[in-house]
């Protein structure tokens, strides 16, 4: 992703594939998300981080298009995104939602609304199977998997949907290594094949393992952005600094920015 | 007087001898009752399923009217059925008065509020988990009301249990439009109601052990099935 701001850096060449336009979303009498001009270039990896409220997840949200914009618009290959173009994105939530049903039923039930059925279904279901290496568990129902194994189903279940972008809204953060590093895997094997990501983590280690490009936010805003090794190397936004540091920065948005 | 375990040994003896007149009032209530309990789900469900999944305005009003009509007073239900098919209503030409029919009607009335409120709530309980990965999805209106539906199918089945005891439990509403008539429309309680008065107390308690028996055996199979789908986390 690359944002326009007061700390953006050069960014790699790829065309746009989403973009946010002077997006604001308010709710509670609050801004959630202030003015925020974003790209999401295709077949990138772009982390979002930032600390918690600062609207990473509620900006997720708009760009999916599971929430409308109190002002601003979201683009979808420079059109305004519509259901056509969300039918081409999926997301996995922190929390997987998995239906009260066996793993093949998820897994049937996702592909039957998305209209694919007969063989079609059948190979993708297999697939899905097969990527979330959950093969001796597909009749199981899912809620008693363990949380590693439900959330790889659920991101095998997002890509059954062959998206073109995958958003992951802190899909690691209650697993524990071994679960990360299977959806973190799962995930490179989806950019290889063509997909997008956006992800939200707090784990400085798995965005400099997964991100190409980062965005950095603080109260709504962007406040850096760029390729991950320099922002998360050398940050240039106070409020980057801080949290990097592990100090709570209460400032604006603007503050201390280089 | 008999002493009570002297009636309860004579209504045991009807329910052991397999009583024909008792087995015939025990077959009726069960026909009204399931086929009303019946209806009522094919109504309240879709209803409730509606009203819990889906933002309409008017959404928060159809609920409490919903969970309002839970408390309909028996009487008043008969009443209205009663005054619907008499042969001055507007379904008086039917002759439903007096027959099955009559009591299946008015037992659907009193069912399907309860079963469309619960249900409601359950589902709208439901959906709020399920809602942004519904949306993520792109799930349509139908679907979503059906995965519902299905997911909640357990809870669900607790709340056929209630429809279900309210109506085998009910008297006001089916004396009224059913008139309690012998070999017609005598029903488990309105039996209990009648013979109690006419001091035939072993046929009275014999439908009382049997009701109380029924209601017994439906909620132990119900918590059967509600702990097998909790053992799966299908609840």
């Amino acid at each position: 992703m690359h944002a326009a701001g007061p700390a953006t850096r050069p960014e790699a060449v790829a065309p746009p594939l989403l973009q946010a336009r002077r997006l604001c979303f308010d709710a509670g009498g609050r801004r959630l998300i202030d003015r925020i001009d974003a790209e999401i270039r295709a077949h990138r990896r772009t982390v979002i981080m930032g600390a918690n409220g600062t609207g990473k997840s509620v900006l997720l949200r708009l760009l999916h298009g599971l929430i409308r914009p109190t002002a601003g618009e979201v683009l979808w290959q420079g059109r305004p995104l519509d259901r056509a173009g969300r039918r081409e994105q999926s997301m996995v939530f922190q929390r997987p939602v998995l239906l009260r049903r066996s793993v093949l039923a998820n897994l049937r039930f996702a592909l039957a609304v998305r209209g694919v059925d007969g063989p079609e279904r059948a190979t993708r279901e297999a697939k899905a199977i097969e990527r979330a290496r959950l093969g001796d568990l597909a009749k199981r129902p899912a809620r008693v998997l363990s949380g590693g194994e439900q959330q790889r189903l659920a991101v095998a279940r997002a890509l059954a949907c062959e998206p073109r972008v995958l958003f992951l809204d802190e899909a690691t953060a209650s697993l524990d290594p071994a679960s990360t590093h299977a959806i973190e895997e799962l995930v490179r094997e989806a950019q290889d094949s063509g997909v997008t990501i956006v992800l939200i983590t707090h784990d400085i280690g798995q965005a400099r393992r997964l991100g190409e490009d980062l965005i950095f936010l603080h109260a709504g805003r962007v406040v850096e952005s760029g390729p991950v090794a320099d922002v998360l190397g050398a940050p240039r936004a106070e409020a980057t600094r801080a949290w990097l540091e592990g100090r709570l920065h209460l400032g604006p948005p603007g503050h201390g920015t280089s | 007087m008999e002493s009570f375990w002297g009636i309860l040994a004579d209504a045991m003896s009807l329910i052991l001898a397999w009583d024909a007149d008792l087995i015939e009032i025990i077959g009726l209530s069960l026909r009204v009752t399931v086929t009303a309990v019946a209806i009522a789900c094919a109504i309240g469900l879709p209803v409730g399923a509606a009203v819990g999944s889906f933002a309409f305005p008017g959404r928060t009003a159809a609920a409490v009217i919903l969970n309002s009509l839970m408390g309909l007073p028996p009487v008043v239900v008969g009443l209205i059925v009663y005054l619907m098919l008499s042969a001055a209503g507007p379904l008086g030409p039917l002759g439903l008065l007096y027959t099955p029919t009559a009591m299946i009607i008015a037992q659907t009335v009193l069912v399907t509020p309860i079963v469309a409120a619960l249900t409601r709530q359950v589902v709208e309980d439901l959906h709020r988990e399920y809602a942004e990965q519904f949306s993520s999805l792109q799930v349509g209106p139908l679907d979503r009301v059906l995965a519902l539906l299905w997911d909640a199918r357990y809870s669900l089945l607790t709340v056929a249990l209630a429809g279900f005891g309210r109506a085998v439990a009910e008297v006001g509403a089916v004396i009224i439009v059913g008139g309690n008539i012998n070999h017609v429309t005598r029903m488990m309680t309105t039996t209990i109601a009648l013979e109690t008065s006419k001091g035939n107390l072993q046929l009275a308690l014999a439908l009382g052990v049997v009701l109380l028996a029924m209601a017994l055996v439906v909620n132990a199979g119900v918590m059967a099935l509600r702990a097998s789908a909790v053992r799966a986390a299908y609840v």
